[in-house]
């Protein structure tokens, strides 16, 4: 079981929060000007990194926020978290 | 390849055990092949043995960073089954099923398949109705898959509890009888010796770096740890792997890998006759011809490659096969491992030909690729050679995720998703 650093209340047992995804994925403004492919990629490609991975928690169980953090994904060594609209450190 | 037979076996016998030939090769990769495997797993293995067989294709090579059969064909839980929903998944599977029933023979090495038969418990009317759905659609496709009560449940396999004290009751399940279970390790090591006596180099040790591309966009050659390596064709069969390989060539993949454990007690006497699944309360179970039981946990939440799982996820499995077999509460699990596996979508698999010319793909299995080997490997080999798919992989492309063809089997795919 991991320990997530969460940036609201510290680091807490994985098993508090939920996993939301690869970060960094906006949603495009106006997906009607999007091509199939470019909507597709949007939807469905993901990074899946072997290493660093910057993704999405959410600690449902503790303050209930979604934060972002990179992990390596060969360690799954957590190299640091913040909130959501901060920039990454 | 020196045949396996009972007369083999007795002269050898009679000879000391001493006239054995090694089973295949260990050959330094040549600079030029007419087509190269990257993965050395049962899926790879296999479609190297259909390119040489049925396409004639001998100078080729399969590729493993590691040793052969040593990632996630060593790592599952061995069953098969192929009681999907959909046609084109029933048809995908089935397809391997039915070349299961003949593989030891056609290998000439036994891989242990057994059609004990596999059941997938129902514990409230919504499991009810899916499972009976299952059913007629399955029967619809050509596919054995029957309903059975709690109590004929329990007749199939003795040791399951269905009182009506339990958190969670058995109303009833699907069972398939043609399902089972094979050895794992033999698969990869009898497609290996067959593909080695067709003329395939299977080259252990061998990391792919790096994928080449020509002028055209067309791939021209493979790095790898062991050298350069031309070839005009690449099949990527990389597993949890994938995404990096393909990344390789410049591609980018619908999928993320998860780390899926599996674990198994210390061995005892036969006591379980089939294989018991139950997506509900998360429970996986068989037990091997050595006699551990076999049992597979879930997925953890998060993408990783580090081949290990969280103990709280297969605690949640053993909670659910202590409160299904209690005769089990007391057994010690001897070992647990996790495998990477790679995830669509939509759960089902791409076989399939890629936007760059001479790169094929086989992926997507996720939690459960191994019950598939030989179909895949047939008719990815088919891909690969006549470079267009055979009807039965035709919808696995990855243009479906594009084109909105989804063949959305994360309901049907067991435990796991």
């Amino acid at each position: 079981m991991l320990l997530i650093p969460c940036p609201y209340c510290g680091p807490r047992p994985e098993i508090e929060f939920a996993y939301a995804g690869e970060a960094n994925i906006a949603r495009p403004a106006d997906p009607a000007a999007l091509t199939d492919d470019e909507w597709a990629a949007f939807l469905y490609q993901r990074s899946n990194p072997r290493g660093l991975h910057a993704e999405r928690w959410r600690h449902a169980h503790g303050c209930g926020r979604f934060f972002n953090a990179r992990r390596d994904t060969v360690s799954d060594l957590f190299q640091d978290s913040w909130k959501p609209g901060e920039p990454a450190p | 390849m020196q045949r396996f037979s009972a007369w083999a076996l007795a002269r050898n016998a009679l000879s000391g055990q001493t006239g054995w030939q090694r089973q295949w090769r260990t050959p330094e990769p040549a600079p030029k092949y007419d087509a190269v495997i990257i993965g050395g797993g049962g899926h790879g293995l296999a479609t190297a043995f259909h390119l040489a067989r049925d396409h004639g294709m001998r100078n080729i090579a399969v590729l493993e960073k590691g040793w052969i059969g040593g990632g996630n064909t060593g790592r599952n839980t061995t069953i098969i089954r192929s009681n999907y929903l959909f046609n084109a998944s029933s048809s995908l599977y089935d397809h391997a099923v039915k070349l299961w029933e003949n593989l030891s023979q056609t290998l000439n090495y036994n891989v242990m398949f057994s059609q004990r038969g596999v059941m997938m418990l129902a514990h409230n009317v919504h499991d009810e109705q899916v499972f009976k759905r299952h059913v007629h659609a399955n029967r619809l496709n050509g596919v054995d898959n029957e309903w059975l009560t709690a109590e004929q449940a329990q007749a199939f396999c003795p040791p399951l509890r269905i009182d009506a004290g339990m958190r969670y009751p058995v109303l009833g399940a699907a069972l398939q009888r043609r399902a089972g279970t094979a050895r794992h390790d033999a698969v990869a090591w009898g497609y290996a010796r067959a593909a080695d006596a067709l003329g395939v180099d299977i080259v252990q040790n061998c990391a792919v770096t790096g994928i080449m591309r020509n002028a055209a966009g067309a791939v021209e050659a493979v790095q790898t740890t062991r050298g350069r390596i031309e070839t005009p064709k690449i099949g990527v069969v990389a597993a949890g792997n994938t995404s990096v390989v393909m990344g390789m060539a410049g591609v980018r993949m619908p999928l993320e890998s998860y780390p899926l454990q599996a674990l198994v007690s210390e061995p005892v006497k036969p006591c379980f006759p089939c294989v018991v699944m139950s997506n509900t309360i998360h429970a996986y179970i068989s037990q091997s011809d050595k006699g551990e039981l076999v049992i597979g946990a879930g997925t953890d939440a998060y993408i990783s490659y580090s081949q290990r799982g969280a103990l709280h996820v297969s605690t949640h499995t053993l909670e659910a096969i202590c409160e299904l077999f209690p005769q089990f509460r007391r057994m010690r699990m001897l070992r647990n491992w996790g495998g990477i596996v790679d995830v669509t979508p939509d759960r089902s698999p791409i076989i399939a030909k890629t936007p760059v010319p001479g790169l094929y793909v086989n992926c997507g299995w996720g939690t459960g690729g191994f019950k598939a080997t030989p179909g895949a490997g047939h008719l990815f080999a088919w891909t690969m050679a006549k470079d267009e798919p055979h009807p039965i992989n035709a919808p696995f492309t990855i243009e479906r995720f594009r084109d909105g063809f989804l063949i959305d089997e994360a309901a049907a795919a067991a435990v796991s998703h």
